[in-house]
């Protein structure tokens, strides 16, 4: 399919699968039963999920492959979402040239970054991106405040020209974005019984988006460029020695993976017409590290899993309080309730940081592969138990699978 | 001629602090080889012991004071730290008021047992991973470290005032002769200045003159041959980490009444001493402290509004633009050492 | 006038003088060894052949083009591989992987984005690679984590990287150092094998006589940083300044 082996159209088929049903997926609980906060099938968070993913697919070309680690991908998410909200203001509501833009802008400021940053490797390079991605978070915040607003960051207003467009709608507010008329936060509602679905405009766009980009990701992986990306980052030095300069495939892959964050920044604006400078802080480059790291990096698949992972026990654990940890502890006697609860609080709520670092530490150290190689792991174990052989041919298949 | 006096004044402080930190990193790099960006969270940490001291000593028992009475005609309820009700009146007050300089015979064992801890406990089994592993798994610490201190001590800086003895300012103009008003510097900052100055001179001194340093020191050379020596080498390291780690520790200690500590500002130093160690030289101690220094100063300086309004915005990049200036132009940074990481 | 051509090349380190005057002439289609004992400076004019360090004065001419001031990978498409002393391989790839990517540099150049057509519909490519893993007995081991391949057999896939490229020079830095005899022996009788199937030049620097003396068709040998005698093994074996330069060095 689409130019891809049985193996990989099987991955994009069930990604696709998963992205367009989400609404369903993610609403496994009747609304306004007790489980009904543990749904994510809402508008908002379904965006993030495949938005967050598109950057980490992006991330994921840089360091996956090559092993460069940059701690400045966030500038690029930042910059995209600067253009788009530039276009609704001067051109149209039309979310498309506002996505082309932002991919275009960001893919030229990463060709800047990239060119000197590469020019390192290792940590100076990681160093060098943090430092020009500080720098751009700086910049935005003070001298380019014409361009970026400063703090309050750049929204739409009354009186922006919107010369393809209309300034205000008829009833004197600011136009929402759109796709040819498609409103992105048109949402359609469907009642099955106690079930209440969302089937979002905005989310539909992104999915598709996505699902594009992971496919584009495949091709990558797949091709010589792809092979000699992995050949950066196993040895640099046998690939120059082969003939190859490596400099332009490392900065091609950082160019990639710039407009990736480009595209994730211009949808980001596209869901929600606004852009502030604390996109581009180095905690936020640091944000996409840690899905991609968690997901596994250099696997395919390992990236959007990471980002939903992220996203979606962020959302579910910031609203877990101690009134949801009473009930859930309920059973036991009140000595041991309320010694859980007080154990278990300071993970949840407001500590989901707490419990992210945590994880993210017990990854790098116990799983560096992330969930993918977890569940690999998982996968081996139960085939030993279920036929004892060592079937070595399997394990082979279920590591490229994951490639 | 004052004015320039006053910036590079102004960047000695924030250089102080910049140098302590990039001195425990470069310290960490040198001997163990490790990128730690933990290290900021441990100047935090300084910072919370010196918070968490001064609360220890205020706290306090409620007496009733039958003389007096509030304004509701009730007999006055009065806060009674404990300490004063041990060690007088006086004494006890003047306990309160010297909390921060305290705190730093309380740091220096916590941060010691924090930085054995997490060598032995974390960084040890990263010796032999990659680079980036070891700059996520710290980093990953990082945030935990931020986010324990965040739940117990809330997100909001919490304003710790240096001894009274130490408010106000001095009038360096009037003391070097020239008008006065000119030059005013505040007392503490001096204060700091002068600590930084102390515990750099010790740090090396130590290095310098003990056998233990002289050991350290040849294994930053040349870790191999000193092992083949059969001198036990990573114990003296996990050593040189707690110090490393104390000395952060009372770079943040000190540093809390000049800024508010708050839980993110380790985050914020990380980024700009990592910097600092690059221009100096990645494991030249050093080229640490001097990058340090200069940063600081350059960065003040670049806040100065004659050059502001001669390039907008230049006191926000400047320091990242040096660093980029150097790691492209002179990869080993100021006095780094050659081969020392050059790609 | 041999393939490369070395001429006055001099080379200081700080105040170190690592090569002086070295003149070096390999021909067409023969094993070349350069020997010497250590600090000779037999890396040191490898490194320079290669592109990793630039002599201070000298030229060095490939097939009558200069490499001076070349990088690596320039040097490389013009015709010249190497094997280094520990075998750098793709650790991370498989056998057929590491194979795959000097046949793409062969016929792509240094850099080219092909990012979209897949690796495995590369059938000429392909076939190539699996050509040459069967010259050197390794197809069976082609989807082989080439990391967990014992040495012997890293050196073998590294031959058949720089094999595959068809180059017109291949430099061998002491390919059997560190080798257990019956291993230098393969390593011995796989480079024999190589010469006599294919029209190549070989440039040796070895360390180990016994591998120089059954192998090389013309032996220069450094010392101190400058040729002493250039000739063939048998007259190699009993020349006095030679001797002198060895054993005078053991004592």
């Amino acid at each position: 399919m689409f130019g891809l082996d049985s193996k990989d159209s099987k991955l994009l088929l069930i990604v696709a699968v998963l992205a367009l049903a989400a609404p369903f997926i993610l609403n496994p609980f009747p609304a306004g039963s007790e489980l009904a906060q543990f749904n994510a099938g809402y508008p908002d968070l379904m965006q993030r999920f495949v938005i967050f993913g598109i950057f980490a697919i992006g991330f994921n070309i840089l360091f996956g492959l090559t092993g460069y680690l940059s701690f400045g991908h966030a500038a690029f998410l930042g910059v995209g979402s600067y253009s788009a909200v530039w276009m609704f203001k001067l051109l149209s509501m039309n979310v498309i040239p506002a996505i082309i833009l932002s991919v275009i802008v960001a893919g030229l400021f990463s060709l800047l970054i990239g060119y000197v940053s590469l020019r390192r490797s290792g940590i100076y390079f990681s160093i060098l991106t943090l430092a020009f991605a500080q720098m751009s978070f700086n910049l935005a915040y003070s001298v380019l405040t014409p361009i970026t607003n400063g703090e309050t960051g750049l929204q739409l207003t009354l009186d922006d020209p919107r010369v393809l467009g209309q300034t205000a709608t008829a009833d004197g507010s600011i136009p929402v974005t759109n796709l040819f008329g498609l409103e992105m936060r048109s949402t359609y509602e469907l009642v099955l019984g106690a079930w209440n679905f969302q089937f979002n405009a905005g989310y539909y766009l992104s999915a598709v988006i996505m699902l594009a980009s992971f496919y584009m990701a495949i091709r990558i992986f797949r091709s010589p460029f792809g092979l000699m990306l992995r050949a950066v980052k196993t040895n640099q030095t046998r690939l120059n020695y082969t003939g190859m300069n490596s400099r332009p495939y490392t900065l091609a892959a950082f160019v990639v993976s710039g407009m990736y964050a480009g595209l994730a920044g211009g949808l980001m604006a596209s869901m929600d017409p606004l852009a502030g400078a604390e996109r581009m802080q180095w905690t936020a480059s640091g944000e996409v590290v840690l899905m991609t790291i968690l997901g596994g990096a250099g696997t395919l698949l390992g990236p959007v899993l990471g980002a939903g992972f992220i996203k979606y026990f962020e959302n579910i654990f910031s609203k877990i309080n101690d009134n949801v940890l009473h009930g859930w502890f309920a059973f036991l006697p009140d000595g041991m309730e309320d010694l859980l609860v007080t154990i278990v609080h300071p993970f949840v709520g407001k500590g989901w940081h707490l419990t992210l670092g945590l994880l993210f530490m017990m990854v790098v150290i116990f799983l560096p592969g992330g969930l993918i190689e977890g569940g690999q792991r998982l996968g081996k174990l139960l085939r030993r138990k279920s036929a004892k052989q060592d079937d070595e041919d399997a394990n082979k298949s279920a590591s490229t699978a994951a490639e | 001629m004052d004015a320039i006096l006053l910036q590079t004044l102004n960047g000695l402080d924030k250089g102080s602090a910049y140098a302590l930190i990039a001195l425990g990193l470069t310290l960490i790099f040198g001997t163990l080889g490790v990128v730690n960006f933990a290290h900021g969270a441990l100047f935090m940490i300084g910072a919370f012991c010196a918070v968490t001291l001064s609360r220890i000593f205020s706290w306090s028992y409620t007496v009733i004071d039958e003389t007096k009475t509030d304004f509701l005609g009730n007999p006055l309820k009065v806060d009674v730290p404990y300490v004063q009700a041990w060690f007088g009146d006086e004494m006890g007050a003047a306990i309160i008021d010297w909390s921060v300089p305290l705190a730093i015979i309380f740091a220096i064992p916590i941060m010691i047992f924090i930085g054995y801890a997490m060598e032995r406990g974390l960084i040890k089994h990263f010796y032999k991973r990659p680079h980036a592993d070891q700059i996520l798994v710290t980093f990953g610490l990082a945030i935990v470290l931020q986010e324990v201190v965040k739940y117990y001590f809330g997100a909001n800086p919490i304003p710790t005032p240096a001894p009274d003895a130490f408010k106000g300012s001095f009038d360096f103009g009037a003391f070097l002769g020239m008008e006065p008003n000119a030059i005013i510097y505040p007392y503490w900052r001096m204060v700091y200045f002068m600590f930084a100055g102390i515990i750099i001179a010790g740090v090396f001194a130590f290095l310098q003159f003990t056998t233990f340093g002289m050991v350290v020191r040849a294994g930053m050379a040349d870790r191999e041959t000193v092992g083949l020596l059969g001198i036990n080498i990573d114990r003296r390291f996990t050593i040189m980490f707690g110090i490393a780690a104390a000395v952060a520790g009372l770079a943040g200690v000190m540093y809390t009444p000049i800024n508010s500590p708050n839980y993110h500002m380790g985050m914020d130093f990380l980024v700009l001493s990592f910097v600092v160690v690059v221009v100096g030289g990645m494991g030249s101690l050093p080229g640490a402290v001097l990058a340090g220094f200069m940063l600081g100063i350059l960065e003040s300086f670049a806040s100065m509004n004659a050059i502001k309004s001669l390039i907008p915005g230049i006191d926000q990049i400047i320091i990242y633009l040096v660093a980029i200036v150097i790691l492209l132009t002179r990869p080993r940074g100021l006095m780094g050492r050659k081969g020392v990481m050059e790609d | 006038m041999g393939i490369l051509e070395v001429k006055g090349v001099g080379k200081n380190f700080g105040g170190l003088k690592a090569l002086s005057d070295v003149n070096l002439s390999v021909q067409e289609n023969t094993v070349h060894a350069i020997i010497g004992p250590n600090g000779a400076g037999k890396s040191t004019l490898l490194n320079c052949l290669v592109g990793k360090l630039i002599p201070d004065t000298g030229s060095v001419m490939f097939n009558n083009q200069s490499v001076l001031g070349r990088k690596p990978h320039e040097i490389n498409q013009m015709g010249i591989s190497r094997v280094f002393q520990t075998p750098e391989i793709f650790g991370d790839l498989t056998v057929l992987e590491n194979v795959l990517i000097p046949c793409f540099a062969k016929r792509d150049g240094a850099f080219r984005l092909h990012a979209f057509e897949g690796v495995r519909r590369e059938k000429e490519l392909m076939d190539k690679a699996m050509q040459m893993l069967e010259d050197v007995n390794m197809a069976d081991k082609r989807h082989m984590h080439s990391a967990s391949m014992s040495r012997g057999d890293k050196r073998r896939l590294e031959m058949a990287m720089c094999l595959v490229q068809e180059p017109k020079l291949l430099l061998l830095d002491e390919p059997t150092a560190g080798m257990a005899r019956a291993d230098t022996n393969n390593t011995i009788d796989l480079l024999k094998e190589i010469k006599e199937k294919r029209d190549i030049t070989m440039a040796i620097i070895e360390h180990d006589m016994h591998v120089v003396f059954s192998l090389a068709e013309r032996i220069t040998v450094l010392a101190q940083g400058t040729p002493l005698v250039e000739d063939t093994p048998e007259n190699i074996k009993g020349h006095p300044k030679v001797r002198e330069a060895y054993l005078g060095e053991a004592h």
